[in-house]
Formats: C-alpha cells, sequence, structure tokens
C-alpha cells in the first residue's frame, strides 16, 4: 500500500535526523568514560574503557561543586523572583485601569528588543560600585526582573474569563486578593511555561555570568566549562565528562516535564 | 425595561447583586485606589527594568561617545569612536562575519519544516520521542554544545573527519581552518536551534484545519500544491516569528565561538579567529579584555542599528507574504 510505503519513509526520514541529534551526545558519553590515549586512537574505537575517574577528576579540575551549587541557587532565586514580580506586574497591565498603563507597557516591551551587550557595561559599573563583583547576588538581582515575564504572563491572564475576577471583585475582595486566590492559581500553566524557560536561560547562561564572577568560586558552570578550553593541554575525556555533568540536571528536568516545556515554548513562540 | 438612568455603564455592572458593604466597594470602585495598587505591582518590575536596563542602554549610548582610561575615568570625545570604528578592519571583518552567520543560519528553517510537516502526519506513531530527541540540543548549555562539536571537529581525532575518511575524504582541521570555521560552526547553530524551531512550526502546522486539506484534495491539489497552496500561507505567521528570531539571535552569536575558538589568547592563537569573530565577542574582547569600553559601546551600538534595521525590513517584508488567518 502506498500510504504504508509513505509511512516508513517518514519514520526513516525522522530516524535519520533523529540520529543526527542524538550522535554528538552518544559520542560525548562514550568518550567520557574513555582515557586520554584511547579517546584519541586512530581509528576511533567504539569502545570505552569504563574510566569513572574522569568525573572525579573535573572537581579537581575546578570547584565544579561550588559551582554545581552556584548554578542551582541562581536559578532557583531568579525563578521565584521572575514568578512574582512578573505575575504581579502582569497581572496589573492585564486587569487594572490606571493613567500610564500604554506607555509603562510600551517602555517594558523596549527592553524586550534590545540585545543584552547593551546592558553589560552599565550594569558592570552598578555591581562594582556596590561591591558586588563575585558574588552570587550580581548575578541573581538583575535576572529577578524580567520585561519577557511580563509579556509572556499578561497573555496568559487576558485569555483567562473576566466572570471569575469580576465575581471576586463583587464579593468585595480588592486587587491583591483577587491576583492572590484568583489569578495565580488560575494561571498554573502559564506560571509553569515560565518558570521552566527561566530555569533554562539562567541554568545555561554564559555571558553575565562570565562577565561579572571571575572567581572560580563564584562562577556558574557554564563560565567554569568555559574558563577551561585554550588551557595549554586538554583532556578532552574529562572535558566530556564535565560538560555532560553540567549539563544533565537540565536535560533530566526536560525529560520529566517534556510536555510543558514544549508547550511553553510553543506558547511564548505562537504569542510572543 | 427598568434600569438605574443614572450612572455610569460600571454602576449599572456593579450595582445588579448589591449586598457588599457599600463603604468597601466604594474603596475598590475608587479609580485612585486601583491605580495606587497598579502601581505597587508594577513597580520591583518596574524599578528593576528601570535600574538594570533602560537606564543601562542611555549610558551605553552615552559611553560610546566617551574614552576611557586605564584607571577609570572616561572623557567625551564625541564621534572619534565611531570614526574610528567605519575603519576598522577588525569591526568590519566582525560585521560582515556577523551578518554571514544571520544570512546563512536561515538555511536551517527549511530543514526543519520538513521534518515539522513529517512529524504532523496523521496517524503517526513515536511523534513525542521524535521531538524530544530532536529537542535535546535545545536545553542542553550551549558551553556543554560547544565543547563536544569541539571535539567531534577536532582535525586529527575527530569524529567528523573519521567519518569523512571511511569515504575517503581527508577533512581540515575545522574550526582552525580560515576557509571551513564560519560553515562548521553554522551547522553546528543551525543543528542546535532545529528542535526550537521545530516545536513552533510543529505548533504552527497542528493549528491548520485539516478539512483544508480535505477541500484541496477534493479540487484536485496534489501533495506538493497543498503545501504551497494551504500550508505555506497558512505557516507563514510561524514562519515569520521564527526568521526574526533567527536573524536576531545569529546577530548576537556569542557562546559557541567563545567556548569553540577561543577568547583572549587563545583566540589571538587561531589562524581563523578574525573569519569567524562576532560583533558580541569583539565587544566582549574590547569591553572586558583590553577595557577599552567606550569603543566597545559604540561597537555595540553598531550592533543594535544592525538588528533594527534588520527587523524593520523583516516587518516591512512581511506584508508581502505574511498572512494573519
Amino acid at each position: 500500500m502506498a500510504d504504508r510505503r509513505r509511512m516508513t519513509g517518514t519514520h526513516l526520514t525522522l530516524l535519520l535526523g533523529a540520529t543526527v541529534m542524538v550522535i554528538p551526545f552518544v559520542w560525548q558519553l562514550l568518550t567520557s568514560l574513555k582515557t586520554l590515549t584511547s579517546a584519541t586512537r586512530v581509528p576511533p574505537t567504539l569502545a570505552p574503557d569504563w574510566r569513572w575517574s574522569n568525573y572525579t577528576a573535573v572537581f579537581e579540575l575546578l570547584p565544579f561543586g561550588d559551582q554545581f551549587l552556584n548554578t542551582a541557587l541562581i536559578a532557583a532565586a531568579r525563578t521565584a523572583g521572575q514568578l512574582l514580580f512578573c505575575s504581579m506586574a502582569a497581572y496589573a497591565f492585564a486587569r487594572l485601569r490606571f493613567p500610564g498603563r500604554g506607555l509603562i507597557f510600551g517602555l517594558f516591551l523596549s527592553v524586550l528588543m534590545v540585545p543584552p551587550p547593551l546592558f553589560v557595561i552599565p550594569q558592570y559599573e552598578i555591581m562594582a560600585d556596590l561591591g558586588w563583583l563575585n558574588t552570587l547576588a550580581a548575578v541573581i538581582v538583575p535576572g529577578l526582573f524580567s520585561a519577557f515575564g511580563v509579556f509572556l504572563l499578561r497573555q496568559f491572564f487576558l485569555g483567562l474569563p473576566k466572570e471569575l475576577d469580576e465575581a471576586a471583585r463583587l464579593d468585595g475582595a480588592g486587587p491583591l486578593r483577587i491576583y492572590w486566590s484568583v489569578m495565580l492559581p488560575l494561571a498554573k500553566p502559564g506560571l509553569l511555561a515560565l518558570g521552566i524557560l527561566t530555569v533554562l536561560a539562567s541554568w545555561n547562561d554564559l555571558f553575565w555570568p562570565l562577565i561579572v564572577n571571575t572567581d572560580p568560586e563564584k562562577m556558574t558552570l557554564s563560565a567554569g566549562l568555559a574558563s577551561l578550553q585554550g588551557q595549554f593541554q586538554t583532556d578532552y575525556p574529562v572535558l566530556m565528562a564535565g560538560s555532560l555533568l553540567a549539563s544533565l540536571p537540565v536535560i533530566v528536568l526536560f525529560t520529566v516535564m517534556q510536555r510543558h516545556f514544549i508547550q511553553g515554548i510553543a506558547f511564548s513562540g505562537n504569542k510572543g | 425595561m427598568t434600569a438605574t438612568v443614572t450612572g455610569t455603564a460600571d454602576d449599572v455592572r456593579t450595582a445588579v447583586p448589591a449586598p457588599v458593604p457599600a463603604r468597601r466597594r466604594r474603596q475598590w470602585r475608587h479609580r485612585g485606589a486601583e491605580a495606587g495598587w497598579a502601581y505597587l505591582l508594577i513597580a520591583p518590575t518596574g524599578l528593576g527594568l528601570a535600574v538594570f536596563y533602560l537606564w543601562p542602554v542611555l549610558q551605553t549610548g552615552y559611553f560610546s561617545f566617551t574614552e576611557w582610561g586605564p584607571f577609570g575615568g572616561h572623557e567625551w570625545i564625541g564621534l572619534d569612536n565611531y570614526r574610528t570604528l567605519l575603519a576598522d578592519e577588525e569591526v568590519l571583518q566582525a560585521l560582515g562575519n556577523t551578518l554571514l552567520f544571520a544570512l546563512l543560519g536561515l538555511l536551517g528553517i527549511p530543514v526543519a519544516i520538513v521534518f515539522a510537516a513529517l512529524l504532523n502526519r496523521p496517524r503517526l506513531r513515536g511523534v513525542s520521542v521524535y521531538r524530544a530527541l530532536f529537542f535535546l540540543p535545545v536545553v542542553t548549555m550551549p558551553v556543554a554544545v560547544a565543547m563536544v562539536w569541539r571535539w567531534l571537529y577536532n582535525g586529527d581525532f575527530g569524529l567528523v573527519n573519521y567519518v569523512l575518511s571511511l569515504i575517503g575524504v581527508e577533512g581540515p582541521h575545522w574550526i582552525a581552518d580560515p576557509a571551513t570555521a564560519l560553515y562548521a560552526l553554522v551547522a553546528v547553530c543551525i543543528w542546535a536551534s532545529l528542535g526550537y524551531n521545530i516545536v513552533v512550526f510543529l505548533a504552527g502546522l497542528q493549528a491548520i484545519p485539516r478539512e483544508y486539506y480535505e477541500a484541496a484534495e477534493i479540487d484536485g491539489a496534489g501533495p506538493v500544491a497543498q503545501f504551497r497552496r494551504v500550508t505555506l500561507p497558512l505557516l507563514s505567521p510561524s514562519l515569520f516569528f521564527v526568521s526574526v528570531l533567527s536573524v536576531i539571535g545569529s546577530l548576537q552569536l556569542f557562546d559557541l565561538v567563545y567556548v569553540m575558538a577561543g577568547s583572549g589568547q587563545a583566540a589571538r592563537a587561531n589562524p581563523a579567529m578574525p573569519r569567524i569573530q562576532t560583533v558580541v565577542g569583539l565587544f566582549y574582547d574590547k569591553a572586558f579584555y583590553t577595557n577599552d569600553r567606550g569603543y566597545a559601546a559604540a561597537i555595540v551600538m553598531a550592533l543594535l542599528v544592525l538588528i533594527v534595521v534588520f527587523t524593520a525590513i523583516q516587518f516591512r517584508l512581511q506584508k508581502r507574504w505574511v498572512h494573519y488567518g
């Protein structure tokens, strides 16, 4: 049957594509378990030597434990801050009337269009003035505020039925009460989407953490790993082990919450 | 019909079920109070964005007209930075490279559409598995992605050159060879963003009603005609979104080049560096490696102009080809 043949063709093409996507990760894993000698053998061998000590070697090369903790703390703080602050502002923009609403929202949106390098010199100056260079606060604090998050959640709030908060209004609830007890519970999918995107962005961010924290013990994983490149001797198996360990938490998070990830991306993709 | 004739529409709406204590109702309906709450709710993000984002943009604009001394402090030098910039081989080369990255990066879009269309076939099994595999590079830390690809591209021991050797081709030192470095990096960019683009296109495709295809089929349209007459026009908003985002993203490329080609001393040792240095990479180098912050600010202002121009062009052109249902 022609349809059957077409389906097989579809699967073959998709399998080919998926293979190209996955091979680098497989190669990363295999290399991370080889000795340097066997990793640099020509022609290359597939079989790993099960050299798990590459994974402990990462901790000798870098303050990897500290950097792991830094990255996790920064991601958690930025995500919590954005969920709270962005949802507050988004609720106000979506449901309250006040003079200057359009103008202020326009200013928020204008931040979205400016590329990050335009912020970093003055941001660096601020951090230096505050004495915050080489602290976690330097990475966390600017990341608590997001124009994108406000925009995303505002879109979400606008899509919620007005009757619910109007009913609460008639029952005498104030704006704060409506925001907290009516809107936030309804906005869980939107909050989840923003939360996932923020964790992802924060965990993987390189540019700002690299600039502001140069002390290895205050670095994030991204910056720490990046600092290894260009060193005189490149031990690829150890680098592969380190890069795998550093990206694993987000990959696990993605695998567990795949549906929400995809929805978040598709939502921001079609509305943002 | 009996209704309170006096008062505004708002009063009618709130006046119908009336067992609310009058004082509280007035408090909430009072415009000043509502506005007060709104400003309070907006204040944290508003102040944060003003201090860390809006004001810094203006400051960067100002810095672009200054020169920074080696021990801090800066003085106004007018348009000098911009004059230097326009004659600076290094900057022009970086601008050219960045534009090439943006242009070649668009080649990933047709690939993403093909895979999204395949994934959108009715009764296809394993969609979520395929989607997850394609999406893996999107969630992986870019620094890790760059390291893996640096290893794959390694001239002596890399997997890429080994596979090429099987068909009798001797591969170059991809990242260190001026002839290949840019294309090797573009391939990684496309590979890394493919999953994201597929997800956006797939969402766009799924929003197209099946009846349109059925109607087209009744009219005798084959698969190619259906794709051209139904799919493409209805997918054009997603296509527009992805291409704008792709160009803006490529114009700000930094992580991949920083990790794969190195920075500072390592970058200077790489013979291919002039061919792959991006505007943001050069900005980072000037601002935080050689501490020439006034000049760095001018470079990044040029980037802003580039992004605004390109986005404006895309928005202008969209009127000709983007259909909003």
